[in-house]
């Protein structure tokens, strides 16, 4: 089960901003799928490695050869506020 | 014109290879048959379709799931947080169909950043099935499979994360290949899960999947987990099954299965007897929980990977009065729809502190006891059967409103994705949906050990020439008269 709570919890730390109904659906959504899920605690799992990756492959690595990058403007054309040859943001801290 | 359009892949390349059939003409009857899209099934059309390289996929159009970047032409996933968005760079799979010589015909439609299983999560509208228009092409890759059913295009690419090609390709009836995670690179390829995202065709036919495959599959410096299929693939050419043992997973027998889809099964595998396969029962006892590892390791991965859609460096930005966080938050909450956010937000739970190990830990171990199983059960057999899909194409709606019940629907596919290994779905015959009606395409999975995608190719080829399922005659929608066809019984199995 999932209370309201944890749903405005977890949404500020997805960054998602719900509306009341949202809210309200996504509680009783989660809880339902959650509930499914919780089937796998039974299962006896101590001493099971996990799998994060199922391709046996570690440190992959390539020369460290310089190459050009992207063209700043073309980058910059995909932005939905560029400025200045950069990406302008709203201010990390609210006024007043 | 229509001829042209019944040519197979394999057929239409090897005719412009030997000079008979021109690129240019092959290629516009494409286009127009394109252009006839009732099923919302392309997202972006070509306008022109000259290709100039030659090689083994020379003059052929391909649909391209728009979930793979493609240089200057939007590409959007599905979603309406890309929209208008013009990547500066092309994915590896598209950019080696092109230099085997294929064109790009269209982007097609396809559930919002790959995440659902019936297309209705576009945020640009529903695919409808070319079989029945009331119904869903299955998804993710719902648009690419609509289009090769419905006579819009001869192949197409998509992606599977937990069933995403497999499944479609059942409802549509059609062919669609998973490959091993690590067989095709996953560079361009907008990101849902990584360690479980593939790239894979969506065929009339299993000799086109694997002209399809050969083209695409190779290590990629671009993309650290892409190792390739050593030794490459080729034509799959098997007359028949002696001495190959499949294996059907033992707790089948209790699992969901209309009763149309489990006949359907039934007779294909007295099919494979009949080539001189054999069929016996194995234990994978950790299947049943894919599901639930899926649906926590998938949204938890997805919950990192969506988090660079922010407004700040491309995609839509919504202004908000406020401070940045008040800009990412209203952005992602008018840019994401319901089942992205959905599983953003299980996602962050199940990686969040307190309930990590609950669920992601504990969702990994699962994982690997499916693996284990899997590893097991090919240690005696050679394949691992199942039908692709517990149900025929379901109507558009029915089951939107309860997301758990659409979860379910990869039930069969998911545990494949999980250990990483191949699987195929061909189409198998057609049955009719629990409760009656018209009789609808079923498809049969065969699932493999990683990287063993030629064997797996020639036994479905040797199976497909057995059920003799016509994709192109039966595909009702393909019709040029508009009227739609209903398909003969033969290789409807039951």
């Amino acid at each position: 089960m999932i209370e309201r709570e944890q749903v405005l919890h977890v949404a500020k730390l997805a960054r998602l901003r719900l509306s009341e109904d949202e809210i309200e659906k996504m509680t009783g959504e989660l809880s339902g799928i959650l509930g499914h899920v919780d089937r796998i605690g039974e299962l006896a799992l101590d001493d099971v490695e996990p799998t994060s990756h199922v391709v046996a492959l570690e440190n992959v690595l390539r020369p460290d050869e310089p190459r050009p990058s992207w063209p700043r403007e073309a980058v910059l054309e995909q932005a939905p506020d560029p400025a200045e040859n950069a990406f302008r943001v709203p201010s990390p801290q609210a006024e007043g | 014109m229509g001829e042209l359009l019944e040519l197979s892949v394999a057929e239409a390349a090897a005719r412009i290879g030997a000079g008979e059939l021109s690129r240019a003409e092959y290629f516009e009857a494409w286009r127009e048959a394109a252009a006839g899209d009732e099923l919302n099934a392309y997202l972006w059309r070509a306008e022109d379709g000259t290709v100039e390289a030659d090689g083994p996929l020379a003059g052929v159009p391909v649909a391209v799931k728009d979930l793979f970047c493609t240089e200057g032409v939007e590409t959007t996933a599905g979603s309406r947080i890309l929209e208008g968005h013009r990547p500066l760079y092309t994915a590896t799979a598209v950019r080696r169909l092109a230099e085997a010589g294929a064109g790009i015909l269209g982007k097609t439609n396809m559930d919002e950043f790959a995440m659902g299983s019936s297309n209705e999560n576009s945020a640009y509208g529903p695919v409808r099935n070319p079989w029945d228009l009331e119904r869903v092409p299955g998804g993710s890759s719902g648009g690419s499979a609509a289009v090769v059913a419905g006579g819009l295009a001869p192949c197409a690419i998509g992606t599977d994360t937990g069933g995403s090609i497999r499944q479609p390709a059942a409802l549509c009836g059609i062919v669609g290949l998973k490959p091993t995670y690590g067989a095709i690179s996953r560079y361009g390829m907008i990101a849902f899960a990584s360690s479980l995202d593939q790239c894979g065709p969506l065929t009339r036919d299993v000799t086109d999947a694997a002209l399809l495959l050969a083209a695409m599959q190779g290590r990629d410096p671009c993309d650290s987990t892409s190792v390739g299929i050593e030794g490459g693939v080729e034509a799959p050419s098997s007359e028949d099954l002696k001495g190959l043992r499949f294996a059907v997973p033992a707790e089948l027998a209790h699992d969901a299965i209309e009763s149309g889809v489990r006949d359907v099964f039934e007779a294909t595998l007295k099919r494979i007897e009949d080539l001189g396969g054999e069929i016996s029962e194995v234990p994978l006892p950790h299947a049943e929980h894919g599901i639930s590892a899926y649906y926590v390791i998938a949204p938890a991965e997805a919950s990192s990977n969506l988090a660079r859609y922010d407004g700040v460096r491309y995609g839509m930005r919504v202004e908000a009065e406020g401070d940045l966080v008040e800009m990412y938050e209203t952005t992602r909450a008018a840019g994401f729809g319901d089942e992205v956010k959905r599983r953003i937000m299980l996602g962050t739970y199940a990686l969040s502190s307190g309930y990590y190990e609950a669920y992601y830990g504990r969702a990994q171990k699962v994982r690997t006891k499916i693996a284990e199983d899997y590893a097991a059960a090919f240690a005696e057999f050679d394949f691992v059967v199942t039908p692709t899909s517990p149900s025929v194409a379901f109507g558009l709606g029915e089951k939107t409103a309860d997301p758990l019940a659409m979860y379910m629907n990869d039930f069969f596919t998911v545990p494949m994705s999980l250990a990483g290994i191949p699987a195929i779905s061909i189409p198998a015959g057609l049955a009719e949906p629990d409760g009656g009606g018209k009789r609808l395409p079923v498809g049969f999975q065969i699932a493999a050990p990683a990287f063993s995608e030629q064997r797996l190719l020639d036994a479905a080829y040797a199976l497909e020439q057995a059920i003799g399922f016509d994709a192109i005659s039966r595909a009702p929608y393909s019709s040029q008269s508009g009227e739609r066809r209903t398909g003969s019984d033969e290789g409807g199995g039951g």
